[in-house]
């Protein structure tokens, strides 16, 4: 896959970080990512991501455990193999909602962790480049994408103006790719 | 300013002056250094009963269930009375991470991760119950609804105890789920601050190659909402479906409408009760005073002595109804649970659920980390009488007085539970040394609107008058 080289700047407040993403993407730099110990709040909008469609995916494979619980206990009573409980109606749907429900549950939670998993493209085995130890620790790393436009001085300046503590260049493969977390990237050794 | 404020009226939720990478230092190190010699006791302390419950189980598998002490009278003794009491525990950590979430409760990031692990190692024991119950063990298989050759013969969609199935796989399932998926980001920064080989390849290989990407968080927080939402129904449908194993059925005592949010809240109040005795346990030994505080032991007190106080409500009104129905089966249940063969269960159960949480109502105790612990075993020795209650004491006489007997367990019964608790102490102490205790990406979410020293500087700010601070933020914000 593509490597590339960022600019990272590291910022150590939150607060210094929103002014700074907007700053960036006004000066009209590649944002690349930002990288936060924990969710910050309103960062996506910062960054002008759209709100995530996840939970209309939770939706869908949940209507489809509904409907998978329901049609196959209704078939199975009704259809397949219909038994006598003491001259019950064989389509007793009060007594097919516990299941009914559980699977609703079941499909949409399981389906929902999967897409969740395949939209950040994690998996175990899984590895992306991490531009600072410390983006998962107590640094707010915004990186940015190096284009031929700007060099490599004038980025770095402007990103101390923003307040960052910390400031680099990377060369870094930008994608996800299988490899080992104790072993050295393969363009670092190159 | 910080962006967001609250009250200073609201305890901090966590003490003393941290930083985001000094709150990563007090949570992560512990599972870098070795362990202590007190885990080291406690692991294999458990580690030997877990072993003696295996040797229990390998012996009523191989001889069958007459080694253990019941009969054809009572026929769910000592196991459906601890397959009820470990999913109950269980009920707990779902419901801090997921009811608590959408009640907007802070104080559950403290909490929720250590909870939610006890949920999940608590329902792994409870499954042990039903599933050995079964006798032939290896048949167990059959309750699942596969194409088989016997007909295809399906199990019964219209019975309770298919619905326990389904209900208890699905939440197991859930649980680990919304655990781990809460997990991945904290296994991340353990990665990167990993200094051995074998622990960056290990928790790299557990953290799913997360960057905190913030699309990534985007994404996670969107996750966490739903399968909050998820989980709140399922939680409350878990135990009302194992009440459902005793409510449709027609035996005195059992037969009730109740039994529903009855069962929900003695799950609730035990629960929390095994969570306290925990937490009680992890802040002291690995020196987190400053995350799980006082003020989290106390709303798990309030908690508590809410659910417990309904629980006291629920027996009361299950004897008021005993009489009121005027049916002799019903009201002799009710007269033998009370001064029967079995009194001393009956009354073990109402000291320790209905009258010992009534302490709670004074703050001095609720407060008082001690008197805490004490009482969450108390409570949970209290929920352990009370399924005994139900299920033996509605059993052991039934309608035909030549069938009526007395149960008491056999040592493989005992033995098998013991083995319950090896296994679930076995697994937290490993979580405890290998895994984060304490959610540390939601501990630095909350912690600049509930950090003790982010608080204290809002004192100043809150004792201005509004006009000054207008005016203050109107000049700040001038551009």
């Amino acid at each position: 896959m593509a490597i590339k080289k960022f600019a990272v700047a590291c910022y150590d407040d939150e607060e210094v970080l929103f002014p700074a993403v907007k700053a960036v993407r006004n000066s009209g730099y590649k944002m690349h990512d930002v990288y936060t110990p924990f969710a910050v709040h309103g960062l996506d909008h910062a960054l002008g991501h759209k709100e995530t469609d996840l939970h209309i995916a939770g939706f869908i494979y949940g209507i489809t455990g509904t409907a998978t619980a329901l049609g196959f206990i209704s078939w199975i009573f009704t259809g397949d193999w219909p038994i006598n409980f003491g001259g019950k109606p064989h389509f007793a749907l009060p007594a097919f909602i516990p299941i009914t429900f559980e699977l609703t549950v079941l499909f949409s939670a399981v389906g929902m962790v999967m897409t969740f998993c395949y939209l950040n493209q994690i998996m175990p085995g899984v590895k992306k480049h991490v531009f600072h130890p410390r983006q998962t620790d107590d640094y707010f790393t915004m990186v940015i994408e190096m284009t031929g436009n700007t060099t490599d001085e004038e980025v770095l300046d402007f990103l101390k103006t923003t307040g960052a503590v910390e400031t680099k260049i990377e060369t870094a493969e930008s994608e996800w790719w299988y490899g080992r977390w104790d072993k050295k990237e393969a363009y670092e050794l190159a | 300013m910080h962006l967001k404020y609250e009250a200073t009226l609201r305890e901090p939720l966590v003490n003393g002056k941290k930083t985001y990478g000094q709150i990563t230092e007090d949570i992560i190190s512990p599972i870098e250094r070795k362990p202590g010699r007190m885990w080291y006791v406690g692991f294999f302390f458990s580690l030997a009963l877990l072993a003696f419950g295996v040797f229990s189980v390998c012996w009523f598998v191989y001889w069958g269930l007459g080694t253990w002490g019941i009969n054809r009278t009572v026929g769910w003794g000592w196991d459906i009375t601890n397959f009820v009491w470990w999913i109950g525990i269980g009920h707990a950590g779902t419901l801090i991470s997921a009811i608590l979430l959408l009640f907007r409760q802070g104080w559950r990031t403290g909490v929720n991760r250590a909870a939610e692990a006890m949920t999940i190692f608590a329902v792994m024991c409870a499954g042990q119950f039903p599933i050995f119950h079964m006798g032939r063990v290896w048949d167990g298989f059959f309750v699942l609804p596969y194409p088989n050759s016997r007909g295809p013969l399906w199990p019964n969609f219209n019975s309770a105890l298919l619905w326990d199935v389904f209900a208890i796989s699905t939440y197991f399932t859930v649980s680990l789920l919304f655990w781990y998926s809460g997990l991945i980001p904290d296994f991340a920064t353990i990665r990167d601050r990993a200094k051995t080989k074998f622990r960056k390849a290990a928790y790299g290989l557990a953290s799913f190659g997360w960057t905190g990407s913030a699309k990534n968080w985007q994404r996670q927080e969107a996750l966490a909402l739903v399968l909050a939402g998820l989980s709140t129904p399922l939680v409350l449908s878990v135990h009302t479906i194992v009440s459902f194993d005793f409510a449709t059925s027609v035996i005195p005592g059992w037969h009730t409408t109740i039994f529903p949010p009855y069962f929900v809240a003695g799950a609730i109040f035990s629960g929390f009760a095994m969570v306290n005795t925990l937490l009680i346990l992890v802040r002291k030994i690995l020196h987190l005073e400053d995350y799980i505080t006082i003020g989290h032991l106390e709303a798990m007190n309030k908690v508590i002595v809410l659910t417990g106080s309904i629980v006291g409500v629920a027996y009361l009104t299950e004897l008021f109804m005993a009489w009121y129905s005027q049916q002799p089966g019903e009201m002799n249940a009710f007269k033998w649970r009370i001064m029967g063969p079995y009194w001393w269960s009956y009354w073990a159960m109402m000291t320790c659920n209905v009258i010992s949480p009534q302490f709670f109502w004074l703050k001095k105790l609720r407060r008082n980390v001690t008197f805490t612990f004490i009482m969450s075993i108390v409570v949970n020795i209290g929920m352990w009488f009370e399924r005994f209650v139900i299920i033996v004491t509605s059993l052991y006489r039934d309608a035909r007085p030549a069938a009526w007997t007395y149960y008491s367990p056999t040592w493989p019964e005992v033995g098998f539970y013991l083995g319950t608790f090896g296994l679930f102490f076995t697994c937290f102490f490993l979580f405890a040394k290998y895994f984060p205790v304490i959610a540390v990406a939601e501990i630095k979410f909350v912690l600049k609107t509930s950090g003790e020293s982010f608080k204290n500087e809002m004192v100043a700010i809150e004792n201005k008058s509004n006009e000054d601070f207008a005016l203050e933020q109107a000049a700040a914000h001038a551009h």
